[in-house]
């Protein structure tokens, strides 16, 4: 405990030492949900053998003695230098954010009329009365969750996005996170996503590590899905072994409306998600999928949080993972059904893969039902490649790791089938396939020799 | 002629319990044979250490096929070499396709020969071509491999992957199972039409419909791990009147004397 309250120290100084800078570009509410965020974590501090990070190994990552960067650094960025990792090079409204900031060079993308694509800072002074109505409104479920005041405490900016009532975005926003930096570094992003009445848009997240320093991005977004909004949420995690990510994502939904998200984690150090959905009226639908595929000794931790809140809704998670070497994968699946909420349909799954005898698996589920007509169910499985299938694959010709890797394949499809834009699926395919191989680009190629 | 399979003395079980108790076998290219026996008699033993499933253990006995040794070899090589096994129960394989399956295990066949990929474009004509054979719906390509197929789907699949592949020695394992009259001549009717002087099929079966369509050369009846009569065709149909308590009785009685 010792170790944690110094870390929970370290954060306090830094926000004092840094108050000032913290204050500078952004609006008055930013600056004074700060300061509500501060109460909190001196509350809770860094979450620590809680019941909702039991398993999470947070010290070895937080302990890490990480650059803070409180001023925006002025960087090149090489756009074939961030493309040559296979990201998905899809037909998107692209934005950078490096280190959390977001980049100065990002051109005005040609969205439709009345969309709003910025950074975050400037939203909160250009955009004051949008941003003050919704900013930090949603992060309540993650109250006790010292990491999400953090985010609050010390992200400085983001991306924000507006879509008005009733405006269609076919093509995707495409949010590529780069981390680089010439020592190790601590960064936070908050991103605010307003969808409005009968709105679509499809946000895709992709992450990427652009030097080979150990990297701790905690990273925030909120998002709001208007009456009638279709928002979808896919997110490609991609770094190297050093680099870990806390990424939290709170959508509160309302009427009628359909929020999907797709955590893809392909590789990182310590991943750690936190999906919340509130779905606070009636008629909303809520799809969570998330697909991990780790070795070496990667962690990946996701916890969903499902509240509904009203009734006649629907919910549906599914994650997926495939677990090499020493690797550990936790997942936490939290629906909590509201007294009153009924006609709820809340299903949960989660399957696991082991292919080894060191690999490791913890899967929780924690159903709070205060509703008695309600359909609600939960099912976690740990297994290793069917025996019978891979007789049955090597009986066709098919070499033993050609067919593991078939298996394994197949295994993962099932989350990437869900990825609702075609190309975006068959990228992700891809990505997986290459990645089963072996043979994906880590984004700073030195990474294969220096983090291992 | 050479044979084709040549199965010598063949011991094998598995857990340490001992199920083919001294198989003599042998098959020349272009013969079909049935093997016939009552439940437990060891027939699906018999295709699976063919196929080299590792559960069970050979502990006695020679296969050669083709003039390889095929104890030597892996499933996958074996297969490669020409062995098929139809499946009583093909494997539901999610997220994989069939067609990229078929691709795959096309290729893999291709590289042990030392030829080259399939052209992508050639490769969709032949497969479309084998569709025909055993009238199979194009859209099964594309779902995961026997996923939420029906049992007839399911074995028209083995029989269109057998057409795919042109195996020298296909192993039809109880493939009349399940399957209605109708899925059954269609099945049936492929196996025949991939026929050749050259390949040769073993047929194991508990009934005698399939053979009504698959007409064998020979036909053998498998009891308690041995071959116990081998006979022309006729046989299947003495079998099919009287049942197999009769061998039995005869084995038996045979024992004590």
């Amino acid at each position: 405990m010792e170790r944690i309250d110094e870390i929970n120290r370290n954060f306090f100084t830094l926000f004092q030492e840094g108050r000032e800078l913290l204050r500078k570009d952004v609006g008055a509410v930013m600056d004074a949900q700060r300061e509500k965020a501060l109460e909190e974590f001196k509350a809770h501090g860094i979450p620590y053998g809680c019941e909702n990070y039991l398993y999470a190994n947070l010290l070895p990552v937080l302990e890490r003695d990480y650059n803070v960067s409180l001023r925006y650094v002025e960087q090149e960025v090489d756009l074939s230098e961030v493309f040559q990792c296979n990201v998905p090079c899809l037909d998107t409204h692209l934005l950078l954010t490096i280190n959390g900031r977001f980049w100065r060079g990002n051109e005005r993308p040609d969205v439709p009329e009345g969309v709003i694509v910025c950074g975050l800072a400037e939203a909160s002074v250009k955009y004051k009365e949008l941003f003050d109505k919704y900013y930090n409104q949603f992060t309540e479920p993650g109250r006790a969750d010292g990491l999400v005041d953090l985010n609050t405490m010390l992200a400085q900016d983001g991306v924000f996005v507006y879509v008005p009532d009733g405006v269609v975005m076919e093509r995707p926003l495409q949010i590529v996170n780069l981390a680089r930096a010439k020592a190790d570094l601590m960064s936070f992003q908050r991103n605010l996503v307003i969808v409005g009445k009968g709105a679509k848009a499809t946000l895709l997240v992709c992450d990427h590590t652009l030097s080979d320093h150990y990297f701790l991005m905690n990273n925030l977004t909120e998002i709001v899905a208007g009456e009638n909004a279709l928002m979808d949420y896919y997110h490609v995690q991609n770094q190297h072994l050093g680099a870990s990510q806390i990424n939290s994502v709170f959508v509160s939904q309302r009427r009628n409306s359909r929020f999907e998200a797709n955590v893809i984690s392909l590789y990182g150090g310590f991943i750690r998600n936190n999906l919340y959905a509130a779905l606070t009226e009636e008629g909303c639908e809520c799809d969570l999928y998330g697909m991990y595929l780790s070795d070496k000794k990667q962690e990946v931790d996701n916890f969903t949080f499902i509240d509904h809140v009203a009734p006649n809704c629907r919910s549906n998670e599914h994650f997926k993972g495939v677990l090499d070497d020493s690797a550990l994968a936790n997942f936490a699946g939290v629906i909590t059904v509201r007294p009153g909420a009924q006609k709820t349909e809340a299903y949960q799954a989660n399957n696991n893969l082991l292919l080894t005898d060191t690999a490791r698996v913890n899967t929780k589920p924690q159903l709070i039902i205060d509703a008695d007509d309600v359909k609600c169910s939960h099912g976690a499985t740990v297994g290793q490649i069917d025996e019978e299938a891979m007789f049955y694959l090597r009986s066709r010709g098919i070499s033993l790791a050609e067919a593991r890797m078939m298996m394994m394949f197949g295994f993962a499809h099932e989350i990437v089938g869900k990825v609702r834009l075609e190309p975006l699926r068959a990228k992700i395919d891809d990505l997986v396939d290459k990645r089963l191989r072996g043979e994906l680009t880590k984004c700073h190629n030195c990474v294969l020799h220096c983090k291992q | 002629m050479e044979n084709l399979l040549t199965i010598k003395d063949l011991h094998a079980g598995i857990d340490g319990k001992e199920i083919l108790k001294g198989i003599n076998l042998e098959i020349k290219p272009g013969e079909v044979h049935a093997i016939m026996g009552p439940n437990g008699a060891g027939k699906s033993t018999l295709s699976a250490v063919l196929t080299g499933r590792e559960c069970f253990h050979v502990t006695k006995g020679e296969i050669w096929f083709n003039g390889k040794n095929l104890l030597d070899m892996p499933a996958e090589d074996r297969a490669r070499e020409g062995i098929f096994l139809s499946f009583q129960y093909p494997v539901e394989i999610p997220g994989i396709s069939t067609v990229n399956f078929l691709k795959t295990a096309v290729n893999e066949h291709r590289k042990y020969q030392g030829l080259p990929p399939y052209p992508a474009g050639e490769f969709l004509k032949m497969i479309r071509e084998k569709m025909e054979l055993v009238n199979i719906d194009s859209h099964l390509l594309n779902r995961s491999l026997n996923e939420g197929f029906s049992g007839g789907e399911k074995k028209k699949n083995e029989i269109f992957q057998m057409a795919v592949l042109e195996p020298k020695l296909a192993i039809l394992d109880e493939t009349d199972s399940g399957l209605d009259i109708d899925a059954l001549r269609i099945v049936a009717h492929g196996v025949n039409r991939l026929k050749r002087p050259d390949n040769s099929t073993i047929v194991i079966t508990h009934y005698q419909r399939l053979l009504d369509y698959i007409v064998p050369d020979v036909v053998h009846v498998l009891y308690d791990g041995r071959i116990v009569k081998t006979a022309g065709k006729e046989l299947v149909a003495e079998l099919e009147k009287n049942g197999y308590d009769w061998i039995k009785q005869e084995v038996e009685s045979h024992g004590k004397n």
